[in-house]
């Protein structure tokens, strides 16, 4: 899912540069008023933990399996500040390092991976993780879930909006595939949350409390992204294709050439993905039915 | 008690908020120009011990070092009289190069960037690692970073040296080479070992801490018999 | 492993790994934005900029075959895309979607086989990039040697018990095994970050990093950006 450079015309890969410049911006100042640089190590340990976690393989079954991304994860032990800093950080390395994603492109991949991602992946555990522990489970759940789907999805869209050509089956396929992985993003999230907290509840943060508000704004403005992203899709499907090609074909790439790891188990997200790919079409309706879903929510919590 | 005692502990006591009385009234002398070995079991508050000695934990009872008392407010001076040596130097060693490195504790004092590396190659050369000060640390042998992380420790003129497990990652030649480096060091030095045979070539004498206090003290050879340390 | 492999390159005194890390990452970034910005991108500018970098390569001794097959991590991606885009009758994108993509990566591979990563990223704090982001990405770099080797092993004492990664019968166990595992992985990392924490403020960190001055940017490095910027430039003209 990481943009290489080359990919995204002009237009999109310098605005995406010149917006996720400020918000990075804004995540280390509000990282900074809770950590004093004493706890950069704390960040940085945490990053090269979320880095190397793709080393751990789960089986999702069929022979396949797929490893944690994190952006939720990390949001939900450190806030979503600093988990923002820190993706942004893995993010510039994996480009720099690994040749994973590109360098101009690193607005669009942060944009994607470590603001939004994260701040949707954030939102559920916010909202609902204060509430009982099935709430609480779901809320986990569903911000892997969101935080991977929502990412992809607006790469997707990005590429599309480059003129990268992308016909309708591939972005079905690619959505399908999208929806495979989020779920499994929310699966891993929740067991690894699990495990972590039978070893010391204390590294989770207490969800709730005092930034509701803003969570709620957040979120609202993840509905919207959604549903300008899905909006987009549905008017122009060669478009989502495209994305949906590219993101699954990066997460190959990944898989076989770019990670840190080179003995890394690849495939799985490819071939297998790829075989799944009649429930490409069920995705696209999953995603709808989430938009809808997120859109009461709001609609609720406003009211009340 | 000798007035001139490096380190000067009394009736130290410290609780984890989880209940553990880790220390129980601990009473402890350093004197100058000594080395004195820690021995005991894990758990037995040796750790728990030295975390006061520099203010990263605080129970109840006096310390001072030097004559200070360790509190909140002389804690900058605390910790550049006593240097702390971490058992894993992967822990210690978190800068990009060695240089970088090595000029932490000296920055952190307050010297100009020009004075801060003039003295962390002064100890980098007193730790016969000067040759590897553009180096990236995870690049190095565990001898060479325990020498780095001794040379980060020195680059800020200690009085006390406290070296936790120091020999836990070393190979036989490193450790000889670790023995033959800190007995040309001149500061007084605490070891927190579970090497009774390292204790007993570097310490003048140990003491045995056991369930939060010092339960045996006299020469190593005396410890480690009296207390089945071997 | 790969990050290794550029970590020794990047260690050798020619040239290019003399230069400032500003002037390298300045270049780099007017290099990128040549060939991202080039519409269509001649195949005459495409092949002036690859010999461009290979020479840099070859003068830097970083081995350029091994070069040449890292920046391919990008080929698989892009090659889908480009195929994509031929069966969609779009031939001209189909050569420029691989080609541009594997330069930029060609042209960020030999500024990191150049540069200590460290020194890159202080580098970029030369063009504002806050600090606080930078020491976060150094500690990232810093400990994924020593996390990723504590991961290796414990998959491979996976492996020897069966493993968590394959599939087979009992799969919600192994599923919650691999969790279990990370969760231990996630523990150790945190009590390393602790441990860290602990041996700064020992060593009188009180809140704030103080760092040694970058090196000066000498008449070289400036003639160096300056002659990269032109020549990067001349050749989008082509």
């Amino acid at each position: 899912m990481h943009i290489p450079d080359g990919f995204l015309s002009t237009p999109v890969w310098a605005a995406l540069d010149v917006l996720a410049a400020p918000a990075v911006g804004l995540a280390v100042r509000k990282t900074r008023r809770e950590f004093d640089e004493g706890r950069i190590p704390l960040l940085g340990v945490l990053g090269a933990f979320v880095f190397a976690a793709q080393m751990i393989n789960f089986p999702v079954g069929v022979g396949t399996s797929g490893h944690l991304v994190g952006g939720a994860l990390l949001a939900y032990v450190l806030g979503w500040p600093a988990a923002s800093v820190v993706m942004t950080a893995i993010l510039a390395i994996q480009a720099l390092v690994f040749q994973d994603g590109g360098i101009l492109a690193l607005g669009a991949n942060v944009t994607n991976m470590a603001i939004v991602g994260v701040l949707v992946g954030y939102l559920p555990f916010q909202l609902w993780g204060g509430g009982g522990a099935t709430a609480r489970k779901i809320a986990i759940f569903a911000g892997g879930f969101a935080s991977v789907l929502v990412s992809a999805l607006l790469a997707l869209v990005q590429l599309a909006l480059s003129g990268v050509p992308m016909p309708a089956p591939i972005a079905g396929i690619s959505v399908g595939l999208f929806v495979v992985s989020a779920l499994l993003e929310g699966a891993i999230t929740l067991a690894v949350v699990q495990a972590i907290e039978t070893i010391n509840p204390g590294f989770v943060r207490t969800a709730g409390g005092s930034h509701r508000r803003g969570a709620t704004i957040v979120l609202a403005t993840a509905v919207f992204l959604a549903a300008v992203g899905v909006i987009f899709a549905s008017a122009h499907p060669d478009g989502l294709e495209q994305l949906a090609i590219k993101t699954g074909i990066s997460q190959r790439a990944t898989n076989l050439f770019a990670t840190p790891f080179s003995d890394y188990e690849a495939g799985f997200l490819q071939s297998a993905w790829l075989r799944k790919a009649a429930a490409g079409l069920a995705g696209l309706a999953l995603v709808c039915g989430a938009c809808i879903g997120f859109g009461r929510v709001v609609a609720r919590k406003r009211s009340a | 008690m000798p007035k001139s005692s490096l380190i000067r502990v009394r009736n130290l006591r410290f609780r984890y908020p989880d209940g553990t009385q880790a220390l129980d009234g601990v009473a402890f002398d350093l004197l100058p120009g000594e080395c004195v070995a820690v021995l005991g079991p894990n758990g037995s508050g040796k750790t728990t011990f030295l975390m006061h000695l520099n203010g990263l934990l605080s129970g109840e009872g006096e310390i001072s070092i030097c004559g200070i008392p360790v509190q909140k407010n002389t804690l900058p001076e605390i910790r550049q009289k006593i240097g702390f040596v971490f058992q894993n130097s992967d822990d210690q060693l978190f800068m990009p190069t060695v240089l970088d490195d090595v000029a932490f504790g000296p920055l952190n004092l307050g010297m100009a960037p020009e004075q801060a590396s003039d003295r962390a190659r002064r100890a980098l050369e007193q730790v016969g690692m000067q040759h590897a000060q553009g180096k990236a640390p995870y690049h190095l042998s565990a001898g060479q970073k325990k020498r780095v992380a001794i040379a980060g420790v020195l680059a800020m003129e200690p009085a006390i040296l406290v070296l936790d497990e120091p020999t836990t990652f070393l190979d036989p030649p490193g450790r000889r080479a670790l023995l033959e480096l800190l007995k040309t060091l001149p500061q007084a030095k605490l070891l927190v070992t579970h090497d009774v045979g390292f204790a007993m070539d570097l310490a003048d004498r140990a003491v045995f801490f056991d369930q939060g206090n010092i339960t045996a003290t006299g020469t190593v050879e005396h410890v480690a018999e009296k207390c089945g340390w071997r | 492993m790969h990050h290794a492999v550029i970590e020794r390159w990047s260690q050798g005194h020619s040239f290019l790994h003399r230069r400032d890390a500003r002037a390298k990452a300045a270049a780099l970034l007017v290099l990128l934005t040549a060939i991202a910005t080039a519409p269509g991108l001649p195949v005459a500018a495409g092949s002036v900029y690859f010999a461009i970098l290979i020479f840099g390569f070859a003068a830097a001794r970083v081995p350029v075959r091994g070069a040449l097959a890292r920046a391919a991590a990008v080929l698989p991606f892009s090659l889908a895309f480009a195929a994509i885009a031929a069966a969609s009758g779009d031939p001209a994108r189909a050569a420029i979607l691989p080609g541009k993509s594997y330069l930029s990566a060609l042209a960020v591979l030999l500024v990191v086989a150049t540069t200590p990563l460290p020194k890159l990223l202080r580098g970029f704090e030369g063009i504002g990039v806050p600090r606080f982001l930078l020491m976060v990405g150094q500690f990232v770099y810093r400990y994924l040697f020593v996390i990723a080797g504590q991961a290796a092993s414990m998959r491979l004492a996976a492996s020897c018990r069966g493993g968590f990664g394959k599939s087979g019968s009992a799969h919600k166990t192994r599923f919650s095994a691999a969790a279990g595992a990370l969760a231990v992985l996630f523990a150790r990392s945190y009590g390393a970050a602790e441990n860290i924490h602990r041996s700064m403020l020992s060593r009188g960190f009180e809140g704030h990093f103080h760092l040694l001055r970058n090196p000066r940017f000498g008449p070289a490095d400036w003639t160096f950006l300056l002659s990269s910027v032109a020549v990067a430039v001349a050749v989008r003209g082509i």
